[in-house]
């Protein structure tokens, strides 16, 4: 996927000016966060549960050669296979080597970030195979050729009149009269149009929310019953998937699915959570002929002892984008790649690079709602200011800005300087505004001008009067 | 209990009369209050920028002007949070500013929460007829645990009564120099909590942060909106008298 993040500024005035875009998130902005904080007071021990799933993630991370390792091997025992992609152009080599291996040509596939993430779907068709995406969010941006915008919820950015148009658009051989008014119809549509697809598939692609180094499983959570259909009708399931979403034992899982379902969705748990472990065994009702695993790095592994480890902890449930007011401001296509929102943050630099996400971590108010409703307790704010940090040290913030900056340090090292200045700034902008108490535009404030205005000051530094009134 | 008024340099540069309400509450509650002069500002904007060696050395400076008191108190919950939580990671590999950090973080605090959970402070003596709504600023949120104790002391101020805000836990797009940088994002936040403010009826806003209040009273004039902002600072100690409200004329 063409990263368009150096753009922000530019994507999310698109978005702020997008009325579907701001009535779709209008719903969202509530929506998630009451549904969260209803699931977690029904659940007394979830703060109590955040830090046993941290330590779960942290321990996993510290020894993640070893539990890499044993899951390897316990896939291989299952009768099953570990593709080691380094790359996303190897993880997607990997597929393709699979898929040609037994002539694919339909593809279906479940929700999976890390197939966004190396660009999946793109690379299926230049090599002639069909992907169909089978998550209803995913099955919709597919039909209008667009990136997600959410990690959980791909579609929020549309309306349900948007839906209905594009399933008249593409839908062709369907009553051109039929009614679309009702999300059920759409529902219902889309299931009968994805049914001789789930049927007609070779191979079936699914991402995994975690996998098990004790069993060599992976575990996949949805609300539509998608991927079991994708992972079980085909002669083979392939599960595209990354290093860091290893957990030690099914307990540890348990622990984690626990949180990670209230904090996405407040759900208590969600609709489906499959397990799967090798291919059909003798004597099994279903089930793949081949289960193969494209594991993938992509700098992950670089990530641990460094700054930005905890990062490694995520878990993919979107809370902090469903609670974070960027977010809701821009909606996800402002952050121009596959993560959006907080973690998008920290991740696209990780992933693209600084150079290209540099307004990511910059675009923050620093609010903290994001860490606040971490289920790992990532400390996002912090990671964001390394990246800031990172920037700073390469001299790529506007020479300008940086230049402000060092003058005012410079100052603000020099309390007596800095108490005149003060007292002079204070005087001069509360002469100005001794009328008015406001400025509705300010030369070397024009940011803050622009959209609001700028109360004046008093006419005194605190410190001037202070040491006027101790004579 | 010997007490140093950290003022910070929003509340020297716009509004004096944030700092003397804050002198005149720690007063009220029995502390001897100095005002260090070799303070300037807590450099947050260094450190949020990520220039970490500019924040040492305004941190070291810090140190300094603040050696020796009981306590350290701030009419900002941005500013103590970047005394108490951040001062620590900036010194995170070298011990022994880490130790002056840490020391310093122990006894340095938001106003109300110094009042209520440090002095227990439980009412004031201030009269305001006012329906005042009330926003959280982030950091002392989720900094700091400062919830409750601004309600608190309001609560036994004669005449005022308080409209919970919806969404008040909900940044209002001010963010420092975010604000600056990225405008129409900010706007859209600080125009989302306007109408959260209007829509709650009251005739005054306030908060413990100036920032905020210099960000929704920015906002709410240019919409045209006639509704009071002021810090709580100036609403506890009874001095709504003493200075118009923020960004009102004459």
């Amino acid at each position: 996927m063409l990263a368009t993040s150096r753009t922000f500024v530019a994507n999310a005035r698109a978005g702020l000016a997008n009325d579907n875009l701001q009535h779709a998130l209008g719903l969202a902005r509530t929506g998630f966060p009451l549904r969260r904080r209803l699931a977690i007071e029904r659940l007394p021990e979830f703060e109590a549960l955040r830090e046993t799933g941290r330590s779960i993630k942290d321990h996993t991370l510290e020894h993640l050669d070893f539990y890499l390792e044993l899951y390897e091997s316990r896939v291989v025992a299952s009768g099953g296979k570990v593709h080691w992609a380094r790359t996303p152009q190897e993880a997607c080599a990997a597929v393709l080597q699979v898929c040609r291996s037994v002539g694919a040509k339909i593809v279906t596939k479940g929700k999976s970030m890390i197939a966004e993430e190396v660009g999946l779907n793109e690379f299926l068709e230049r090599h002639g195979i069909t992907p169909v995406e089978t998550d209803l969010g995913e099955y919709i941006i597919q039909l209008r050729h667009e990136p997600p915008s959410h990690i959980i919820a791909p579609a929020i950015h549309l309306i349900k009149e948007q839906v209905a148009e594009t399933f008249r658009a593409e839908h062709r051989s369907l009553d051109p009269d039929r009614s679309l008014a009702e999300p059920r119809q759409m529902c219902d549509e889309a299931r009968a149009m994805l049914r001789p697809r789930f049927l007609a598939a070779d191979v079936g692609i699914t991402g995994a929310n975690f996998h098990v180094a004790e069993t060599g499983s992976s575990i996949i959570v949805t609300n539509e019953g998608n991927g079991d259909l994708t992972q079980t009708l085909p002669r083979v399931h392939i599960v595209m998937t990354s290093i860091e979403k290893l957990v030690p034992t099914l307990e540890d899982a348990a622990t984690l699915l626990r949180l990670l379902a209230r904090s996405a969705t407040g759900q208590e748990f969600s609709s489906y959570t499959t397990i799967s472990t090798g291919p059909r065994r003798p004597g099994d009702l279903d089930g793949p002929e081949q289960y193969h695993v494209v594991l993938l790095d992509n700098g992950r592994s670089e990530l641990i002892g460094t700054e930005f480890q905890d990062m490694l902890r995520c878990i993919r449930c979107s809370a902090c984008i469903n609670h974070c007011p960027v977010y809701a401001a821009v909606g996800g296509h402002a952050y121009g790649w596959v993560y959006p929102g907080p973690m998008g943050a920290v991740l696209t630099p990780i992933l693209i690079g600084i150079e290209e996400a540099g307004h990511l971590p910059n675009a923050s108010t620093f609010c903290g709602r994001c860490e606040s409703v971490c289920p790992v307790k990532i400390p996002l704010p912090k990671m964001m200011r390394h990246w800031r940090e990172r920037e700073y040290a390469k001299k790529l913030s506007p020479p300008v800005y940086r230049t402000g900056l060092s003058l005012w340090a410079w100052v603000a090292r020099r309390p007596a300087l800095y108490h005149a200045l003060a007292e002079i700034a204070s005087r001069v902008l509360g002469w100005a505004g001794r009328d008015r108490g406001r400025f509705r535009s300010l030369p070397l404030a024009t940011g803050w001008t622009a959209v609001r205005d700028m109360p004046a000051p008093e006419g005194r530094s605190f410190h001037s009067l202070w040491a006027e009134r101790r004579k | 209990m010997r007490v140093a008024l950290f003022v910070t340099c929003l509340v020297d540069l716009f509004r004096p009369t944030v700092g003397f309400a804050t002198v005149k509450l720690l007063e009220q509650a029995g502390c001897t209050v100095e005002v260090p002069r070799a303070q300037t500002c807590c450099g947050q904007p260094a450190y949020n920028s990520g220039d970490r060696a500019d924040a040492k050395a305004i941190a070291l400076q810090v140190f300094d002007a603040f050696a020796g008191y009981d306590h350290v108190v701030a009419p900002s919950g941005s500013c103590a949070g970047m005394i108490r939580q951040h001062y620590p990671e900036l010194f995170a590999g070298d011990p022994v500013n880490l130790q002056r950090a840490q020391e310093l973080a122990g006894r340095t605090w938001e106003l109300t929460s110094f009042l209520v959970d440090v002095c227990g402070t439980r009412t004031v003596s201030a009269q305001w007829d006012r329906e005042v709504t009330y926003h959280d600023a982030c950091s002392g949120l989720r900094e700091l645990g400062v919830k409750l104790q601004p309600r608190q002391l309001l609560a036994s101020v004669a005449g005022l009564r308080l409209r919970e805000l919806p969404g008040a836990e909900i940044c209002c797009g001010f963010g420092g120099t975010f604000c600056i940088k990225y405008p129409d994002i900010s706007d859209k936040m600080v125009t989302d909590k306007e109408t959260d403010i209007v829509a709650t009826g009251a005739e005054a806003v306030l908060a413990g942060d100036l920032g905020c209040l210099l960000n929704m009273a920015g906002k709410l004039y240019r919409q045209g909106r006639c509704v009071e902002v002021r810090h709580v600072a100036e609403v506890l100690a009874g001095m709504t008298e003493e200075a118009r409200p923020i960004g009102a004329a004459r």
